[in-house]
């Protein structure tokens, strides 16, 4: 049985009143890229000195100005302690997760605060990691926004594959913060496959090797029709390139310590000779040796480095990231003779080393001609272009993790198992225990583990309003629903009575409702305005989509309709298409209500046509098929 | 007859209750209350062919994603998600064998719980169920547990068939028992390929 559709009418439509651009972003720990893509080619938006790199670091001075980016690197050697950097790491995390971290992160935790989310205090403020994202994406707009010489106001934004719904929701609310809309979260690993049109080879299994300068992430990816399923995942969060640079620095200045005896060195002086060692790595990748100068308190040494000797120094970290990737596979129950292809992401892929030993690892040579450091963006600006021009393929993604609730003595009932393809949704039956019983708290939590405290809180719900039963006798359903992004939403309703539930959430990490109002009036400078034309918008593409349909349907019946009927019609038509070109929202509003009601009796009589035809001897197989029924 | 016919939400206008667009505005309609079978366009039947219910699954979900509606308004967004949700829930149901056999049984008023271990009650399968337990228990090498694996996997391949016989038959007895089979011969696998892996891990 062949299945036909009529009409999809789907593909979307620029609007001439339109929004602004759609970009791509990789908001990574270390540098954040933004793109573009114009005709499926994609372009990295780079500054007037040509790079594409906007470190992910803010500064807050004293006197509240925030600087984002390689101004903001520089205040790191002055005032280090107004400096935030890799605030990915804390995205969505709560405060017992971090209290571990302390100590290692470059700036102060907010540890009074208890439960809830991080908080690091820097220069007098406390902020939580969705500000200092949004600071971060704000320059990466105002970056976009500077090269295309328009607004931006729509992106296709970047998360790790592992990150859990709350991580997904603080980038998300990061994103609105900053004034950016959300088309779609992209895993980074399905990003970096599409910017090489993984999507439109051959299907089967990928693997995307992301070293950075401080992460190691392996992915394994599955293609398969249009369908990119991250299988397993793997990685160390403190491992990366930066442990080249020091394996480099530490040789130089033993070499010193040789020459000019032990001296104890200062924090800028070590600085210094990690600059030394990036510097020595970056020109290794290109050449078999060199010689580098290292000047601290006045004595000068030279250096000589051979490609071999800084091999041997690397060679033990590249290791570390093969064992994991050999640990990744076996975990996903794949051969690396399963592997069709190998993608290659993050700047310290540029070590010949680690391009050798992954290519003899995974026994074929990996796909590296992207700028590693750019292909997230790349991908993202792909995505971006698809979702608002149109495009054939189709990026279906599943959940990365495991939804359940708890139950009776901390055990974990999954509610929706991992690598379901979203979005889903799964209903669930509750019941009270108690004679009255009017309220009900709800956990869920995020996790593969049988233990509630071996997983990620995500937020508890309280179904309040539940008419007053015996204990056991209210059959209250939950519907958790996860959408394209990823993210959950939960609805309740009792169903012996039918009363709809109030839910209220509490995100274990994330922000409530009312915080986020708050914050989008307190930190965005125009909020209001911000607000007002996005309900402008909304507005607009409605009157629009109505209008057309009355037009459609005017096509279809207009013999229904006297000349004066049809005069009136068009005369809200026209009304509409004014208001749409240049008139406030409740001239939108008000010229789309009167569209609705000039038509009512023209719906009313389009119905009873409907239906005399189908009186008249229509059989239910043609009526269903010249009314667009889905079966033939 | 006029049950058959049903308003569009966008042009008012009539429109059949499985339409997946209105034939006259072409705007997205909320997904109509439908068995899985018809949602994806198959016959109702446990022997389907898998490229079938692929082609007809990715089918839809290239025109319904919320992905195609990303620039709609938000009540168009909010119906691509409802029936890109009720797609995804059809085609998880009927893509595994075990799950279609129980959402078929369950169309025809047998409630077959395929989640829960339930009590059985079948002694052919009690003996079957012990008998691979104790295999498994024995295995040591690799090349056991690999030729475990075969005889489970045969004895699955052989389960679908009689399935589509009984489904066919309108053998609903014959179905229940055959269904509580396939859900013990899917565990003897998982837990046979779980312990391949531990032992592969330890000669790393
Ligand atoms: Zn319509």
């Amino acid at each position: 049985m062949l299945l036909q559709i009529n009409e999809p009418g789907a593909t979307p439509a620029p609007h001439a009143n339109d929004q602004g651009a759609a970009v791509g972003i990789d908001l990574g720990t270390t540098n954040s890229v933004v793109a573009i893509a114009t005709d499926g080619q994609a372009t990295v938006l780079r500054d007037e000195a040509g790079h594409g790199l906007i470190p992910s670091v803010v500064a807050y001075g004293a006197d509240g100005t925030i600087l984002v980016g390689r101004e903001a690197r520089r205040e790191l050697l002055d005032n280090p302690e107004t400096v935030v950097s890799s605030i990915k790491r804390l995205m969505g995390r709560g405060v017992a997760d971090v209290k571990s971290l302390a100590g290692t992160l470059p700036f102060e935790l907010d540890v009074a605060a208890d439960g809830g989310m991080v908080r690091l205090k820097v220069s007098g403020r406390t902020l939580t990691p969705v500000e200092v994202s949004a600071d971060i994406l704000r320059a990466v707009k105002a970056r976009a926004e500077a090269v295309l010489g328009k607004t931006v106001d729509r992106a296709v934004v970047t998360v790790p594959a592992y990150f859990d719904d709350g991580a997904r929701s603080a980038t998300k609310d990061a994103a609105r913060l900053a004034g950016l809309a959300v088309l779609r979260l992209v895993n980074e690993p399905t990003a970096a496959a599409l910017a090489y049109g993984l999507d439109n080879q051959s299907e089967g299994l990928y693997a995307v090797y992301d070293l950075g300068g401080g992460t190691f992430d392996i992915s394994i990816l599955r293609m398969e029709k249009g369908v990119f399923q991250v299988r397993a995942t793997g990685g160390d969060a403190a491992l990366g390139g930066d442990d080249f640079d020091h394996a480099i620095a530490e040789s130089f200045l033993a070499e010193r310590a040789v020459t000019f005896g032990d001296v104890a060195i200062t924090s800028s002086e070590a600085k210094q000779a990690l600059a030394t060692g990036r510097m020595a790595k970056e020109c290794l990748s290109s050449s078999t040796w060199g010689e580098w100068v290292i000047e601290l308190d006045g004595k000068t040494s030279r250096h000589r480095l051979e490609l071999a000797a800084f091999e041997a120094m690397a060679a033990p970290f590249v290791e570390r990231t093969i064992a994991i990737c050999r640990a990744v596979l076996v975990d996903a129950g794949v051969g690396i003779e399963d592997i069709k292809g190998v993608v290659l992401v993050g700047g310290s892929t540029r070590v010949p080393l680690v391009r050798r030993r992954v290519a003899e690892f995974f026994g074929r040579e990996p796909l590296a001609n992207i700028n590693p450091d750019e292909v997230v963006a790349v991908g993202a600006a792909l995505q971006a272009e698809a979702l608002t021009a149109g495009s054939d393929t189709l990026l279906l993604d599943v959940t990365p993790l495991s939804l359940g609730i708890e139950t009776m003595g901390g055990i974990v009932e999954k509610v929706i198992p991992r690598n379901t393809p979203i979005p889903v949704a799964m209903a669930q039956e509750f019941t009270t225990y108690q004679d009255g019983q009017d309220a009900m708290l709800i956990h869920v939590v995020q996790g593969e583990r049988e233990m509630v405290d071996q997983c990620r809180s995500l937020a508890r719900f309280v179904l309040s309003g539940i008419p007053a039963m015996a204990a056991g006798a209210a059959r209250i359903r939950v519907t958790f629903a996860v959408d394209a992004d990823g993210l959950l939403t939960v609805s309740a309703k009792e169903t012996t009575t039918e009363v709809e539930q109030a839910v209220s959430v509490k995100p274990s990490y994330g922000l409530t409702d009312d915080e986020m109002a708050t914050m989008l009036r307190d930190s965005l400078e125009h909020a209001e305005e911000d607000m007002t034309a996005r309900l402008l918008v909304e507005a607009k593409v409605e009157a629009e989509r109505s209008a057309l349909a009355v037009k459609a349907a005017l096509a279809v019946d207009a013999d229904l309709l006297s000349t004066a009927e049809q005069a009136v019609i068009n005369r809200a038509l026209d009304d509409v298409e004014r208001t749409v070109k240049d008139g406030d929202r409740d001239a939108v509003l008000a010229a789309a209500a009167a569209l609705e009601t000039g038509t009512k009796v023209f719906a009313e009589r389009r119905m009873d046509r409907g239906i005399r035809q189908a009186l008249a001897g229509m059989t239910v197989e043609n009526l269903g098929k010249s009314l667009g029924d889905g079966t033939k | 007859m006029s049950g058959a016919i049903v308003p569009c939400w966008s042009c008012k206008g009539p429109i059949s209750p499985r339409a997946l667009f209105c034939s006259t505005c072409g705007a997205v309609q909320p997904p109509g209350v439908i068995d899985h079978f018809g949602r994806l366009g198959l016959r109702r039947s446990f022997a389907i062919d898998p490229a079938d219910l692929d082609r007809q699954y990715f089918g839809l979900q290239r025109r319904l994603h919320p992905d195609r509606f990303a620039t709609r308004s938000a009540k168009e967004r909010a119906l691509s998600q409802q029936q890109a949700t009720a797609i995804n829930e059809a085609y998880e149901t009927l893509k595994d064998p075990l799950k279609r056999a129980a959402y078929l049984l369950r169309l025809a008023g047998r409630v077959v719980d395929i989640d829960q271990a339930g009590t059985v009650d079948d002694p052919a399968l009690l003996m079957e169920a012990m008998e691979m337990r104790e295999a498994l228990a024995d295995a040591t090498t690799l090349a056991e547990l690999n030729e475990l694996m075969a005889t489970a996997e045969a004895a699955v391949g052989d389960c679908h068939e009689a399935l589509a016989q009984a489904f066919v038959d309108d053998d609903l007895d014959g179905a229940g028992k055959l269904t509580t089979r396939l859900k013990y011969l899917g565990k003897m696998i998982d837990e046979t390929r779980s312990r391949k892996v531990g032992m592969t891990r330890q000669g790393l």
